[in-house]
């Protein structure tokens, strides 16, 4: 371990390459910190804040903070923690969020932080908003009513599809999700399921369709253990400041 | 056929109190009476607080997606609608279930059949036929039960669990599971959740026998009084096999009148709005469904439940039930079978039905197969029904070349027995209403009435046998004379 290349997280030495964020450093040694737009394989988007640490007694984003020699990060701490719970908590009454009959239950991110994080109320008023299904696509669902716009939908099939299939529009809480097409329906765009946008979805928005519910209850993805104990799936596949260039 | 408390020869002195089925507390039944000039029970109705939402809310939804969201529509029956759903769906896909899927549902549903009778039975009802429906409130409840015969509740305890236990191996959790879905299921039993199962099931056949032998006894040492308490005479409907055997999880429609007569018979499901129809009144959230053949609810009413399906099927394919099916038939020339007490026996003969099917399934190498799923020609329109706890569960479903559900049409157990439960209570409230004075009594025996039913409403099931329950008394001049509600804490506050 290089002298000169750690930093200290909630009182643990982490060690970094340079270039690394803070949350890639952190991963790469095993502990987790909470996430939902990060994703190992694109670049940090700092969007969500759910990863928000304290460095040096400021808050920032842990994935698109390089990690510097002498850092003193905190990140589980009670005061973080109740603000993380609260961002999840303001996501879940923003969206529909039905997890007993989504189908992603089990599988999706947000809901493993609403049980990592301890979330045991919605908290806030529920906003209802009205997100028409898109059932369109032959092989694809769209259920926007999930959508917690992380953007990965929009970075992969930008990145990697060379597709530009989704992307965002309106302002503030009126910001929703929407497929490039003249009619805004999946099946007017060349989506294929096949491509990454379909893979990366970290909630229950693009769903392969007439696949839900296959896996038993016990054998789904967070069944064993909580998120933080995935936290090897999140490590960063690429060197440099994030992920893919 | 005439109701014999709504035929006022001068209706328009009744005063009608209009007791819109507003929101309530969910779970509260509530029962309005009319009286005449001479203090005559004229009319008695329960108003029910129904689950209609769903049929709406469902519309848009994918299909995959309903047989786990419409399941939680109920927490006591959720595999009923799981299953019900899954049944449709299954048409939806085309498919004809694999023998692993197929016996895995049954031991699912029959694992509910079990679970559920003995909640009812035992946790419900029993402190009503233990103690007598007019004992002291303080102990008529399970606790009670638990305090007076413990070795009863304990069997009722642990037939429950036994049946949960069933439904966690089978559909993942005991509660609201996933494990049944479009054209198939998603799991099979383990070998060890099977040898786990095997272990215990002929304690639980066992202790159903004895659950069938204490109710027998109580309608031995009551006879006069549980052959006519809120008897009334009813058409039945209920799923039968194509050779006349009882089937809970498939079958066809047979319905016979209230003379014995038959209606239909192996009627196919599939088009079950060729001989049902739903009637809608103003006065109740709860749809009033009849025999199209009949012409209207007024006439065409009927119920469903334990007693129809254990009286109207030709044999029980079991032997211990079947036996047990015999003697109740028999017993005092028939008049068992047209008590409304008599659901509780014939509630108790389908346990021990339900156990025996268990342990036959359990002893069948197939529930631990590996084919899960099929499909075949997509179609348009898909209809399940099943035999639920407490009656025939219809789901009706259409389903657009989105995969997207259009239309959505639930007729649940209770339902069916809508009008039969507010006949029973009629006759119950003639029998025992004493005047304008409302008695505990009288109240207690109301409840024991619709609760022989066994009505999917939360009351009758989250309370622990302090059914919520309101009643009113309206005089000729619509005033109302007196008003008595139960709360749950026990306490009867007039008003």
């Amino acid at each position: 371990m290089s002298e000169t290349n750690t930093f200290i997280l909630d009182d643990q030495e982490i060690p970094f390459t340079p270039g690394q964020s803070v949350m890639q450093a952190a991963l790469s040694a095993g502990v987790f910190i909470p996430h939902l737009c990060y994703h190992p394989e694109f670049r940090p988007h700092g969007s969500c804040k759910l990863c928000t640490v304290k460095i040096n007694g400021r808050p920032a984003t842990s994935c698109t903070t390089p990690a510097a020699h002498g850092m003193e990060v905190e990140s589980n701490t009670p005061e973080i923690l109740d603000k993380r719970r609260t961002l999840v908590q303001m996501l879940l009454i923003e969206g529909n969020h039905f997890c007993p009959s989504c189908e992603k239950s089990g599988f999706c991110k947000l809901q493993a932080l609403g049980y990592e994080l301890g979330v045991m109320t919605p908290r806030f008023n529920l906003m209802y908003p009205t997100r028409p299904v898109d059932a369109s696509h032959p092989d694809v669902l769209l259920d926007f009513n999930r959508c917690i716009l992380c953007e990965l939908c929009i970075r992969a099939s930008t990145e990697v599809d060379g597709k530009f299939v989704f992307a965002l529009s309106g302002r503030g809480i009126k910001k929703h999700l929407v497929v490039n097409a003249e009619s805004g329906r999946l099946a007017d765009t060349n989506f294929s399921l096949t491509d990454k946008a379909a893979q990366v979805c970290p909630v229950g928005v693009i769903l392969p369709k007439r696949m839900g519910f296959a896996v038993p209850i016990g054998q789904r993805h967070f069944d064993d253990a909580p998120i933080s104990a995935h936290v090897d799936e999140f490590k960063p596949v690429m060197p440099g400041p994030g992920g893919r260039s | 056929m005439p109701f014999a408390l709504e035929t006022a020869s001068h209706p328009e002195n009744l005063k009608r109190v209009a007791i819109e089925p507003v929101s309530r507390v969910e779970g509260h039944g509530k029962v309005t009476l009319l009286l005449d000039d001479d203090n005559h029970v004229q009319q008695v109705r329960l108003h029910i607080t129904e689950f209609r939402g769903f049929e709406k809310f469902i519309e848009g939804r994918p299909y995959w997606e309903v047989p786990v969201m419409v399941q939680r529509l109920c927490g006591i029956c959720p595999v009923s609608h799981h299953l019900a759903a899954s049944k449709a769906m299954d048409m939806i896909v085309g498919a004809t279930l694999t023998p692993t899927a197929e016996k895995i549902r049954r031991l699912m549903h029959y694992g509910q059949i079990l679970q559920s009778h003995a909640l009812h039975f035992f946790h419900l009802s029993s402190p009503d036929l233990l103690f007598g429906f007019d004992s002291d409130v303080a102990h008529r409840n399970i606790v009670g039960v638990i305090a007076a015969h413990p070795d009863i509740a304990k069997k009722g305890v642990l037939l429950r669990k036994y049946g949960q236990e069933i439904i966690r191996m089978t559909a993942g959790k005991r509660v609201h599971g996933t494990g049944s879905i479009p054209g198939g299921v998603n799991k099979s039993l383990t070998a060890e959740e099977r040898a786990t199962l095997q272990k215990d099931i002929y304690q639980m056949i066992a202790w159903s026998r004895d659950a069938v032998n204490l109710i027998k006894q109580l309608f031995e040492q009551h006879l006069e009084f549980y052959n006519s308490f809120g008897r009334i005479s009813a058409h039945n409907m209920g799923l039968v096999r194509a050779d006349g055997a009882m089937d809970l999880y498939h079958g066809g429609l047979r319905a016979r009148r209230a003379d014995g007569s038959t209606l239909f018979d192996h009627f196919d499901y599939s088009r079950y709005w060729d001989v049902i129809s739903e009637d809608v009144k103003s006065w109740s959230y709860m749809k009033f469904p009849f025999f199209n053949a009949m012409g209207s609810s007024d006439t065409g009413w009927y119920r469903v439940g334990p007693l129809t399906r254990v009286t109207q099927c030709d044999f029980i394919p079991t032997p211990l039930a079947d036996k047990e099916r015999s003697e109740f038939m028999a017993f005092d020339n028939g008049s068992a079978t047209g008590a409304t007490l008599g659901y509780h026996w014939a509630r108790m003969i389908e346990m021990l039905h339900a156990a025996e099917v268990i342990k036959d399934l359990l002893h069948d190498d197939d529930v631990c197969g590996k084919e899960l799923m099929s499909s075949g020609k997509r179609q348009e329109r898909g209809v399940g029904v099943i035999e639920a706890p407490r009656g025939t569960l219809i789901h009706h479903y259409r389903v657009d070349e989105h995969d997207q559900v259009i239309r959505a049409n639930l007729i649940v157990s209770t339902t069916h027995n809508n009008q039969a439960m507010n006949e029973a209570i009629r006759v119950v409230a003639k029998q025992y209403l004493d005047g304008r004075e409302l008695t505990e009594g009288l109240l207690n025996h109301i409840e024991v009435a619709i609760r022989c039913f066994d009505p999917c409403l939360s009351c009758a099931t989250h309370a622990l046998g302090k059914m919520p329950l309101e009643v009113e008394l309206i005089g000729a001049d619509g005033t109302a004379i007196d008003r008595m509600t139960r709360n749950m804490n026990d306490s009867c506050p007039r008003s």
